[in-house]
């Protein structure tokens, strides 16, 4: 791995959309109309918006960067940029590194900005710090291109990038806790559930905002970023410079 | 084999999907001329290209690039490909594709102004890629592949698309790339650029049917014209391909680069 190659592919990517306007403005205000119509759907039912309005929070980066991810990685398997890529210095983990840090980079703005939203104009209460809730949304939205650059790497096309979605997004969402407490459900959804990252941070946002701290914050969210750099390390296993 | 070969192929297979497109290919490409690469679409030209540079994925065989086995890390930086669709960010400018490219490989700043100039595209170094016509966007993919200072350049149909004038003015700097010492292969499916190669290796159904000069070529076959030199050599070879199925197979695979069947090679690896 080479930090330069690393910062000039991150500053590529970054410069690719600085020339798609629309791409950046929804990647940073989606997430925070996405917040608004729940807090809005809510709006009449006190407390409701408050139990659930976080784990959203984590939800949304995570669906929001596993999407973009995927497609634009796959896009640059298919318009010959990597097979190119694999004919120069370029170490694979630089190109996985630095899609990780531009997305990364993109997801903290995101994190910014609906997080603020969030407490701002929905008025969330939290009890725990507000920084912290703004450090798991970037932790979620990291775990998602992590797990979009691996993705990606299993899907020829578009449609199919597109395809893993319901495949590996919503299970982890109906499993997470949002829907159920993962201790109510039945034993061996409950073990599935400790095997998917996204329960941990649905775990990390629920410590945060009922107010806990230590270890009960930064405990599941270290598995979460143990998962995230695993999926980004086998991402970059999986990348072959040689293809049939 | 001669040690100052810049490209050593032994006994190459490789096979995509359930097709075989090598069985037991040899070429030896020596250094600082341009090596055209010519035969009807389909004939294995980019596979060849592509295991090369090292990134198509070989059954068998070796593929020796100056002096290393093809595709490994030290030769990174001294074998430079263009593919055959343009290999560039259609959303980053001219300028932000090369300084990218650039920065990989290690080139001086400097070497972006050449090449936009070299393939004369200094009008268009800040507008985007996507925004360009198809055979500029070309040109934008083969000027990444002039960076640096590569000892072996891959160019995949580099003129396609282009006009007359502008595809004289690109031999000319293959030539001077030549000149300066470096190695190109360049393949084409237009005779008439043929003869702008110091070799000429053609090649057909996976295999190489001639490795000669485009003066040898002209004259072997007695015609003048390069469309017609090429025509017969097909058309001669299609005829031998029948006759030596019939031969004893050590007889026809005897030197280097002698032509052989799919069905000779095959009794060859079974054997």
């Amino acid at each position: 791995m080479n930090g330069a190659r690393t910062l000039a592919t991150a500053g590529r990517v970054l410069r690719q959309l600085s020339h798609d306007h629309r791409s950046v403005a929804l990647m940073l205000v989606a997430p925070s109309l996405l917040v608004g119509l729940f807090a809005w759907l809510f709006s009449e039912q006190e407390g409701v918006f408050d139990q659930y309005g976080g784990p959203i929070l984590a939800l949304f980066p995570f669906i929001v960067m596993f999407l973009i991810t995927s497609i634009t990685t796959l896009r640059e398997r298919r318009s010959g940029t990597l097979e190119r890529l694999m004919t120069t210095p370029i170490a694979k983990a630089d190109f996985i590194g630095g899609y990780a840090l531009a997305f990364g980079l993109m997801a903290t703005l995101q994190a910014v900005i609906t997080v603020t939203f969030a407490v701002w104009v929905c008025g969330l209460d939290v009890e725990g710090e507000l920084w912290q809730l703004g450090l798991v949304a970037v932790v979620d939205a990291l775990l998602g291109t992590a797990l979009g650059l691996l993705a990606s790497a299993f899907a020829r096309t578009e449609f199919q990038a597109v395809q893993f979605m319901p495949l590996i997004v919503f299970p982890q969402i109906i499993l997470g806790g949002l829907f159920m407490p993962r201790e109510d459900m039945p034993d061996v959804l409950h073990a599935i559930s400790n095997w998917l990252p996204l329960s941990y941070a649905i775990d990390t946002i629920n410590a945060v905002t009922a107010g806990e701290d230590g270890w009960d914050v930064f405990g599941p969210l270290l598995i979460v970023v143990a998962f995230a750099v695993g999926s980004l390390i086998l991402a970059a296993l999986t990348l072959r410079r040689r293809t049939p | 084999m001669n040690k100052t070969d810049a490209v050593v192929v032994r006994g190459l297979r490789v096979r995509r999907g359930s097709t075989d497109v090598f069985t037991g290919l040899d070429l030896d490409i020596p250094r600082g001329q341009i090596t055209g690469l010519l035969g009807p679409s389909g004939c294995g030209k980019t596979t060849l290209m592509r295991s090369i540079v090292g990134v198509q994925k070989v059954a068998g065989g070796t593929v020796t690039v100056l002096g290393d086995p093809a595709g490994t890390r030290p030769q990174r930086r001294r074998v430079a490909y263009d593919t055959q669709a343009a290999s560039v960010y259609a959303d980053l400018t001219t300028r932000q594709n090369l300084r990218y490219f650039a920065r990989l490989i290690g080139a001086p700043r400097e070497d972006v102004d050449r090449v936009i100039g070299q393939v004369g595209l200094d009008g268009q170094a800040d507008q985007t890629v996507g925004s360009l016509s198809g055979g500029q966007e070309n040109r934008v993919s083969l000027a990444v592949a002039m960076l640096g200072d590569p000892e072996l350049i891959v160019l995949d149909e580099p003129t396609v698309g282009l006009d007359p004038l502008l595809r004289s003015e690109l031999w000319a700097v293959f030539r001077a790339l030549a000149d300066a010492g470096a190695t190109l292969i360049v393949s084409s499916h237009v005779m008439d650029e043929a003869v702008r190669c110091d070799r000429l290796v053609l090649m057909r159904a996976g295999r190489i049917i001639a490795d000669t000069t485009p003066d040898r070529l002209l004259s072997d076959t007695g015609t003048d014209d390069p469309d017609a030199a090429f025509l017969a050599l097909i058309e001669r070879d299609a005829a031998s391909a029948d006759d030596a199925s019939t031969d004893d197979p050590s007889t026809s695979s005897g030197t280097g680069h002698a032509p052989r069947t799919r069905r000779e090679a095959k009794e060859e690896e079974s054997s």
